[in-house]
C-alpha cells in the first residue's frame, strides 16, 4: 500500500483489482473441538476390540507364520535353501530388503521433511506413517540378517571386539549400510516415541479416571510423568524440530547408501551415478503408496473423515504423482546414458532388461510405476477413494518389481556368458517374503489397537481455536 | 493451619485466554510459574517470557561427538589396530569413512537431543504436585491452566489469587505440596 501512495494516480481499473482471497484448506473439518479430537482418537483404544480386528489379527498371524517357518528351515538347514545360485547371489533377499526399507521412507518424509516445510496437513497421518516406517524396517532387517547364513554371527556386522581380533571393512558399502539402517531404525523409534509422550499422558489420565489402574500405569510409565507444562513444551518442540532436522538428511542418506550397495560395484546396470536420487525418489513413491494403502481403510473403518480429509488424500496423491514421475524420468535417463555412454556392456544390460528374459518384470515395473501414478493428475480419480486405494496397491507391486529388475537382470547376465543363468526363487524364499506382510500387519494392528493412531496434541495445535491471535498471525 | 501449599492453579477455557493471562503474570514479575496446555500454544513462550531452549547446544555437542567417534573408530580399527589391505585401497581415508561417520553424527545427535530434553525438563518425574489436582486430566484434553508456585518470592496467597482472578482465571485452587 505504501508503494501506491507515492505512485501517480492509478488507472481506474487498477482500483477495482482486489487481491485474490484464497482460504487455506481446513485440516480438521466441521470445526471440531479439542475435546472431540481427544474423544475420537482415544475411543479407538478404549472401546471394545472390534470383530474385524480379531479376524485381521488372526489372519495376519497366520501369514506371519510363513516367515517363521521359512526362517526356521533356513537356520536349521543353511542359506542354500534360498534360490541363490551363481551368478544371482543376491536375488530376492536384497530385493525384499530394499523394498521394505523403501516403504519406510514415506513415514520419515512425512514426519521430518514435511515438518520442516511446515506442511501442516502431515499431522493427521504422521503417527501412523512413522509406525509404518518402524515396522517396515523390522521386516527389511530380517533379510540381510538371515542372509549372513549363520545368523548367530550377525553381530560380526558391528565393530565389537571378537576372538579373531579382526575389524569390519569400512571401505565396503555393505558395512555403510549396516550403520545407515541401524541408525535409521533407532532414530525412527526415538522420533516416534517423542511424539507419543503427550498422547500417552492423555491415555494415562483417562485410564486412571476410568479406574483401569494397570493400563494407566503402563501408559503412565512411558509418558514419563508428562504434565503439559509449557516450560516442557518449549524444550520438547525444540527437540522435535531438531529431530526433524536430522531425520531429513538421514532419510536421504539411508536410501543413498542402500543405492551405493549397487552403484559402487562395477556391474553394468548398477554402476550409475543416478542411483542415489533415483532410489530416494522411488522409496518415497513406494512409501506413499503404502501410506495410502493403510490410511484409506483406517479412515473408513474408524470414521476419521474429519481428520484425514479429501485435502490430505489429494496431497498424498500429488506426492505419489511427483515421485512416480521422477522415477519414470530416471528409467528414461538410464537408457539415455547407456546409449550416450557408448559402453557396449552397459547398453546390453539395458536392452536386455526391456527385451530379454526378464522383460515381463520390466514391463510390470513400467506399468505400475510410470503409468499408474499418471491417473492422479485427475481430480475425479483423487476423489474416488476406492480407486486411489487400488492404484496404491499397484504402486507397491511396481516398486517391488523395480528392485527385482535392477538386481536380478544385472546379475543374471554378467560379464561372462558362460555363467549366465535364469533365477527363480525357491519355495523357502517365497514363504519368507510372503510372511513379512503378516509380520508387518501384526505389528500395525497392535499399533492401532493400543496406541493413538493420530497425534492428538499436534492435531489440536492446527485447529483454528488454537490460534491465540484470532487469525492474525503476528509472527 | 494447613501446610504451605505448592501453589495456586487457575483454569482458562481457551488458548487466547491463557495467552493473555500469561502476559499479565509475566509482567507482574513472577519467576516460578507455569502454564499447563494440552498442546504447544504458538507464541506462549514469548507470553511467558521464556528464553530460547538450549536443547540445540546439547544436540550440537552430540553431533560433533558422533562424527569424531566415527572417524576415530574407522582410523583406529583399519589403520592402527589391524592393518589389512583390501582391494588395494588406503588403510584410512576420510572419504570412505564419511558415510559411517555421517550416520553416527545423526545417531548421537538424536540421543543427545532426547536425553537433553528429558534432563532439562526434569523428566521422568511421575509424582508432581500438579498431577495431584483432580482436574488436571482436562489439562491434557481441552483446558488450560496457570500454576504459580508458592516458592516464588512474589507469591502471596491473597495477592496472587487476585492477580489470577483479574487475568480471567476460574476455579482458583490451592495445590497441596
Amino acid at each position: 500500500m505504501a508503494h501506491a501512495e507515492h505512485a501517480a494516480p492509478a488507472h481506474p481499473i487498477l482500483q477495482e483489482v482486489k487481491p485474490a482471497h484464497l482460504p487455506r484448506a481446513v485440516l480438521v473439518e466441521n470445526n471440531r473441538s479439542f475435546g472431540w479430537i481427544t474423544e475420537k482418537i482415544c475411543s479407538i483404544i478404549e472401546g471394545k476390540t472390534p470383530t474385524w480386528w480379531w479376524v485381521c489379527f488372526i489372519l495376519a498371524c497366520f501369514v506371519a507364520s510363513f516367515t517363521v517357518a521359512g526362517i526356521t528351515y533356513l537356520v536349521a538347514t543353511g542359506v542354500g535353501v534360498w534360490g541363490h545360485a551363481n551368478p544371482v547371489n543376491w536375488a530376492w533377499d536384497i530385493v525384499n530388503f530394499v523394498f521394505w526399507i523403501g516403504i519406510g521412507h514415506a513415514g520419515t518424509l512425512i514426519s521430518a521433511i514435511l515438518c520442516l516445510l511446515r506442511q501442516k496437513w502431515r499431522t493427521s497421518i504422521n503417527r501412523a506413517a512413522e509406525a509404518m516406517t518402524i515396522f517396515a524396517v523390522v521386516c527389511a532387517a530380517i533379510f540381510p540378517v538371515f542372509h549372513v547364513g549363520r545368523v548367530w554371527y550377525a553381530w560380526y556386522l558391528f565393530p565389537i571386539p571378537n576372538s579373531n581380533v579382526i575389524w569390519q571393512n569400512f571401505r565396503s558399502p555393505l558395512e555403510w549400510d549396516v550403520f545407515a539402517v541401524s541408525t535409521y531404525g533407532t532414530v525412527s523409534v526415538l522420533f516416534w516415541y517423542i511424539g507419543l509422550i503427550p498422547d500417552l499422558a492423555v491415555l494415562r489420565d483417562r485410564f486412571y479416571a476410568a479406574g483401569n489402574k494397570f493400563r494407566s500405569f503402563l501408559y503412565g510409565f512411558f509418558a514419563m510423568g508428562w504434565r503439559g507444562s509449557n516450560r516442557h513444551w518449549s524444550n520438547y518442540e525444540m527437540a522435535y524440530l531438531i529431530l526433524a532436522g536430522i531425520s531429513t538428511p538421514l532419510v536421504l542418506s539411508v536410501h543413498t547408501i542402500v543405492s551405493f550397495d549397487f552403484a559402487v560395484s562395477l556391474l553394468p546396470g548398477w554402476h550409475t551415478t543416478i542411483f542415489p536420487p533415483y532410489f530416494v525418489a522411488g522409496a518415497i513413491f513406494s512409501g506413499f503408496g503404502m501410506v495410502l494403502t493403510l490410511m484409506l481403510p483406517l479412515r473408513a473403518i474408524y470414521g476419521l473423515q474429519d481428520l484425514i480429509t479429501q485435502y490430505h488424500i489429494d496431497c498424498m496423491c500429488k506426492i505419489t504423482l511427483a515421485t512416480g514421475t521422477i522415477v519414470g524420468y530416471a528409467y528414461g535417463m538410464e537408457f539415455f546414458i547407456a546409449w550416450y555412454g557408448a559402453n557396449p556392456y552397459e547398453g546390453f544390460a539395458f536392452v536386455n532388461r526391456a527385451f530379454g528374459h526378464y522383460a515381463w518384470a520390466y514391463w510390470w515395473m513400467i506399468g505400475c510405476n510410470v503409468i499408474t501414478p499418471q491417473f492422479f493428475w485427475f481430480k475425479a480419480v483423487r476423489n474416488n477413494t476406492a480407486f486411489v486405494w487400488i492404484l496404491s496397491i499397484f504402486v507397491n507391486v511396481g516398486m517391488w518389481f523395480e528392485r527385482f529388475v535392477i538386481i536380478v537382470t544385472s546379475l543374471a547376465r554378467d560379464f561372462l556368458p558362460s555363467s549366465w543363468g535364469y533365477y527363480s526363487p525357491s519355495i523357502v524364499e517365497i514363504f519368507t517374503f510372503f510372511g513379512t506382510f503378516g509380520v508387518f500387519s501384526v505389528l500395525f494392528l497392535l499399533f492401532i489397537r493400543f496406541l493413538p493412531v493420530m497425534p492428538m496434541a499436534e492435531l489440536k495445535a492446527v485447529t483454528p481455536q488454537a490460534d491465540v491471535h484470532g487469525g492474525h498471525d503476528k509472527h | 493451619m494447613p501446610a504451605q501449599p505448592y501453589g495456586l492453579i487457575a483454569t482458562f477455557d481457551t488458548a487466547p485466554d491463557v495467552y493473555h493471562a500469561a502476559e499479565k503474570v509475566r509482567d507482574a514479575g513472577y519467576r516460578n510459574w507455569d502454564c499447563i496446555t494440552p498442546f504447544p500454544v504458538h507464541g506462549l513462550d514469548k507470553a511467558m517470557g521464556l528464553r530460547r531452549s538450549i536443547v540445540p547446544r546439547i544436540s550440537l555437542a552430540g553431533g560433533i561427538t558422533g562424527f569424531c567417534t566415527g572417524m576415530t573408530m574407522i582410523w583406529w580399527t583399519g589403520a592402527v589396530d589391524y592393518k589389512l589391505i583390501v582391494g588395494g585401497k588406503p588403510l584410512f581415508s576420510p572419504m570412505f569413512a564419511f558415510p559411517v561417520s555421517y550416520e553416527l553424527t545423526i545417531l548421537f545427535t538424536a540421543f543427545a537431543t532426547i536425553i537433553g530434553m528429558f534432563v532439562l525438563n526434569g523428566l521422568p518425574m511421575h509424582y508432581h504436585p500438579v498431577l495431584k489436582y483432580d482436574q488436571i486430566r482436562r489439562g491434557m484434553d481441552d483446558t488450560f491452566f496457570i500454576v504459580i508456585e508458592a516458592r516464588d518470592p512474589r507469591f502471596n496467597l491473597a495477592n496472587t489469587k487476585a492477580l489470577l482472578e483479574k487475568a480471567g482465571g476460574k476455579a482458583i485452587t490451592e495445590l497441596e505440596a
